[in-house]
């Protein structure tokens, strides 16, 4: 049976845990045997984003150490994913005797949606989500991963789901880490412009593989009674609903 | 260290008019870009991309040379080479160079790099009429404002405030129709492009191998500038020189449509040296003033020299959901929106505004769409890195140091993670799996403050993944 | 002198070189790919092009039509002429109210802002973008086509080509030829106030092409 690694991400292990277990659910069914070292913490994104190198440096060593292997690994988070599928690159380039290593493990780092489609060439997978979602391609995943086209194909399997786009779909929500935090003001009329955007869809779920940005766009409805529901990881819902 | 300007941005985000003018104004420019690459318009816009930002790269990494062989052209076609290492040299260049030839008046078309400088307002303190011909920055010269965009410098302004400027300046009945408004200009403009004894300009290229400044443009100031008076000054940053004038075909292309969506705008003019032997009319003497001004310290550091691929299109500012919220006067210096975050620190040093390059989410749009493929989230990483460096140096930033260094701590430790965010999940008020509007005193800090006053947060799951995890393969253990 | 070879040398420090070398190495080739397009496919896509930006394109059978559209098109109003020989072949100098420019400076200088229409030949034309290319000469001065409200252009049909590619395929080294090139893409324009679109800020507001 071919094996994957899961790095569930600090988030989503203290967040959002169902994603975590939906994506295992989908990936045995699919005929994998899911190895979860438990020594996994976190992949350092907020220290880097935050100019803290050093210490996301150490982070990162650790990351390494825990996912030594060769099997894939597969990410429920575009930002995570583009962490140590990217940036630990960033993080090491002045250090040529770990790059070598870092490079290895980038290689098999995946965004679970981008798993699903381009190795495990998942299709229909049984899936079923009688709602009218709309999709927020979130930042690192569009941009840095290229995960545009791979989810809205796998939301397509889903039977009774309509997807409605939204205008400004490729537009920042204003999460972004710690700016949202840094820079309330400027975050917050992103989040309400892509709010607005969202609200005209007439969705009552908003789909994302990133957690944080639903995250942002769930905690800034307005009235914060949230009409609308994001659900995280085009399958996580789907998978709590089997066929 | 300047603090975050917070009132102005607050101040930018509530004029509603204002934030409509930006929104749609670079929001017809995104289109118009959209529509010019698109592969019907164009063939392989990427690989033209790809090809602007080799020839970047490979021009800058050998700048030394590339300056020498352009020098040597623009002497070879008559022309003079100034170089100055800063601000001052050039402005005393120019102030002299006036003065000599008894210059009067001198015309000036569109060049960021003559604002960085503050070219017009030291001239006119000797008494020279300095007059701005684009369209845009006339209105701005009249008004004593700095431009808001790199590319569309009036953008924030309506035109009831460009009746109001011109009637208060040129004293002229009152007119609030663009198309009068831009007559009464043009009207008002020709007398000086006749009677100005000096035109400066600035370059978008500087092509080597030719000794040739290119000036793009849609009005015809830039080419009246350069061609009417008798002597002409162009002045632009260093980094501007590109090998050969083939290399136009490919950097032309990318230009215009990542600016403004047009394939070529009206007029680009390709000047070396003063008029020639038999040519009926051209400026008599041709000087090609090179700045440094920091430039080639930025060079020294090979993740960020990048930077000084920028051919100044303002694609970056048009797609960045910041610069559309907070607007080009919220930038701490003439270059404004994602170049203006990266380029900023490295001329003025990263503890003059740190807070700059942290205002950004690292989108990535700004990167997807620079012609030359300037990597502008990379650059405000590294930017981030150096200002914590700085701030470690003096003494600054402690806290956030701490909590960093205990995340750090804490994330390369497994179980000291799992107790930690089991104590967290204890702690915070129980929710039963609602979203938090409020937090109690205790458990207030800056952070939580700024999140909690736009948004509600996520509690905690009453379980953690893996401890869910656990149990899950117990039980399937026990199958 | 001192500040050239300070800069040059802090250019140097900053990329981890001693000296000045030789011509570097790696120089990406140029990227020119000219399509092969029949002339009359050229000619209209360039009208197209042209047209779209509110330019004017006409098509002559002969140099008497494009005589005759030139008169139809000034409609008694007055033009100065470059000395371009094309113009002579022509005959628009013998159109009523047109002057020539001549060779002075000045002379010429005054005519172009005083008279209603200049009348330039040009050195090619770009089908892709609707451009003009104009070299300034004895000929040609640059002025002719910048300042009279109205400009209107003769030149051969054979001097449509492509693009950018074929023209600096062409002339890979313009400055060889003259102090100036321009490319005229359409009217003068702006849209600096409101993003309204207004033509004729500074250059002519309307251009007519006439293909010989």
């Amino acid at each position: 049976m071919p094996r994957v690694t899961l790095f569930v991400t600090c988030i989503v292990d203290q967040l959002f845990p169902k994603v975590g277990l939906a994506m295992a659910d989908v990936l045995e069914r699919l005929g994998y045997q899911i190895d979860f070292p438990e020594a996994q913490t976190c992949c350092g994104q907020p220290a880097f984003n935050s100019g803290f190198w050093d210490e996301a440096r150490g982070v990162a060593r650790h990351f390494l150490d825990v996912f030594e292997g060769d099997s894939p690994i597969v990410v429920p988070s575009g930002s995570c994913t583009s962490m140590c599928g990217h940036h630990f690159s960033d993080l090491f380039q002045n250090d040529p005797a770990q790059l070598a290593r870092v490079k290895a493990l980038e290689a098999r780092v995946y965004e679970f949606s981008r798993f699903l489609t381009d190795v495990a060439h998942a299709g229909d997978l049984g899936a079923h989500f009688p709602h009218t979602v709309t999709y927020h391609d979130s930042c690192h995943a569009l941009r840095e991963l290229g995960v545009k086209a791979g989810p809205r194909k796998l939301l397509s399997h889903v039977r009774g789901l309509t997807l409605k786009e939204m205008d400004v779909a490729e537009e920042c929500c204003g999460f972004g880490g710690t700016f949202s935090v840094k820079f309330p003001d400027v975050s917050g009329g992103m989040a309400q412009t892509k709010i607005d955007s969202i609200l005209r869809t007439g969705a009552s779920h908003i789909v994302s593989v990133d957690s944080s940005a639903s995250c942002n766009s769930r905690a800034s409805s307005p009235a914060r009674d949230s009409r609308s529901k994001p659900s995280t990881s085009p399958k996580s819902s789907p998978a709590a609903n089997p066929p | 260290m300047n603090p975050i300007p917070v009132e102005a941005i607050q101040t930018a985000l509530g004029d509603k008019r204002l934030q409509t003018a930006i929104y749609s104004s670079t929001g017809r420019l995104m289109d118009k870009r959209a529509h010019a690459i698109d592969p019907a318009e164009i063939d392989d816009f990427q690989g033209l991309r790809a090809q602007a930002n080799a020839i970047k790269k490979h021009a800058i990494d050998n700048l030394d040379y590339y300056l020498e062989q352009l020098e040597q052209n623009v002497i070879a076609r008559g022309g003079k080479v100034v170089w100055c290492r800063d601000a001052n040299e050039a402005i005393t260049f120019v102030a002299t160079l006036a003065k000599e030839k008894g210059v009067k008046r001198i015309v000036k078309s569109k060049s960021m790099t003559t604002e960085e400088i503050d070219l017009n307002e030291h001239i006119e303190h000797t008494g020279i009429d300095v007059v701005e011909t684009d369209l845009g920055e006339y209105i701005l010269q009249l008004a004593h404002e700095k431009p808001y965009h790199i590319v569309a410098p009036a953008l924030h302004l309506t035109r009831y405030e460009v009746a109001d400027i011109f009637t208060d300046n040129l004293h002229v009945a009152r007119e609030e129709e663009p198309e009068k408004q831009t007559q009464i200009a043009r009207r008002v403009l020709r007398e000086k492009f006749l009677t100005a004894e000096l035109g400066i300009t600035g370059a978008n290229f500087l092509i080597a191998d030719s000794g040739a400044i290119v000036l793009v443009e849609n009005e015809g100031n830039a080419r009246l500038s350069s061609s009417a008076p008798r002597i002409q000054i162009a002045i632009a940053g260093l980094e501007k020189v590109i090998p050969r004038a083939q290399d136009l075909a490919t950097f032309l292309k990318v230009l215009g449509r990542s600016a403004t969506g047009q394939p070529l705008t009206v007029y680009t003019s390709f000047l070396s040296g003063p008029r020639r032997q038999g040519e009926i009319d051209g400026p008599e003497e041709f000087y090609l003033v090179l700045i440094d001004n920091g430039r080639t310290r930025l060079l020294a550091d090979e993740h960020k020299r990048q930077s000084l691929y920028c051919i100044r299109c303002g694609a970056c500012l048009n797609h960045c959901p910041v610069y559309r919220k907070i607007g080009g006067h919220n930038y701490p210096w003439v270059y404004s929106g994602p170049i203006g975050a990266i380029i900023s620190p490295q001329f003025h040093g990263v503890t003059k505004d740190p807070w700059l390059p942290f205002a950004s989410s690292l989108c990535g749009a700004c990167a997807e769409v620079c012609p030359v493929k300037i990597d502008i989230p990379k650059v405000l990483l590294e930017l981030r890195s150096d200002i914590t460096t700085a701030k470690r140096a003096e003494g600054a930033g402690k806290w956030e140091r701490l909590a960093f260094r205990v995340f750090s701590y804490v994330m390369q430790r497994p179980k000291l993670y799992e107790m930690g965010a089991a104590m967290a999940s204890a702690v915070f008020p129980g929710s039963h799996g609602k979203w938090l509007s409020s937090l109690p005193t205790f458990m207030s800090l800056p952070t939580t403050k700024n999140w909690l006053s736009k948004r509600d947060l996520p509690p905690p799951a009453e379980r953690s993944f893996r401890s869910l995890w656990r149990e899950r393969q117990r039980a399937k253990g026990a199958n | 002198m001192a500040a050239r070879e300070e800069i040059l040398a802090h250019i140097r420090a900053s990329l981890g070189r001693a000296n000045s070398t030789g011509a570097p190495a790696g120089l990406p080739a140029p990227l020119i790919r000219i399509p092969d397009v029949p002339l009359e496919k050229r000619i209209e896509k360039f009208t197209a092009a042209l047209e779209k930006l509110n330019g004017n394109v006409h098509r002559a059978q002969s140099r008497e039509d494009a005589r005759a559209y030139v008169e139809r098109t000034l409609n008694g109003r007055s033009a100065v002429t470059s000395n371009a020989p094309f113009l002579n072949d022509c005959g628009i100098p013998t159109i009523p109210n047109v002057r020539p420019g001549g060779v002075d400076r000045e002379a010429l200088r005054e005519l172009c802002a005083t008279l209603d229409a200049g009348i330039t030949s040009a050195d090619y034309a770009l089908s892709d973008t609707g451009s003009l290319v104009m070299l300034s000469s004895h000929e040609e001065a640059r002025l002719v086509s910048l300042l009279p409200p109205l400009h209107i252009a003769l030149l051969p049909l054979e001097r449509m080509l492509t693009g950018l590619d074929e023209l600096y395929t062409l002339l890979p080294v313009p400055s060889d030829r003259s102090s100036s090139m321009v490319f005229i893409t359409g009217p003068s324009r702006t849209a600096d106030i409101e993003q309204i679109l207004v033509r004729g800020v500074h250059g002519p507001g309307e251009i007519h092409v006439v293909l010989v």
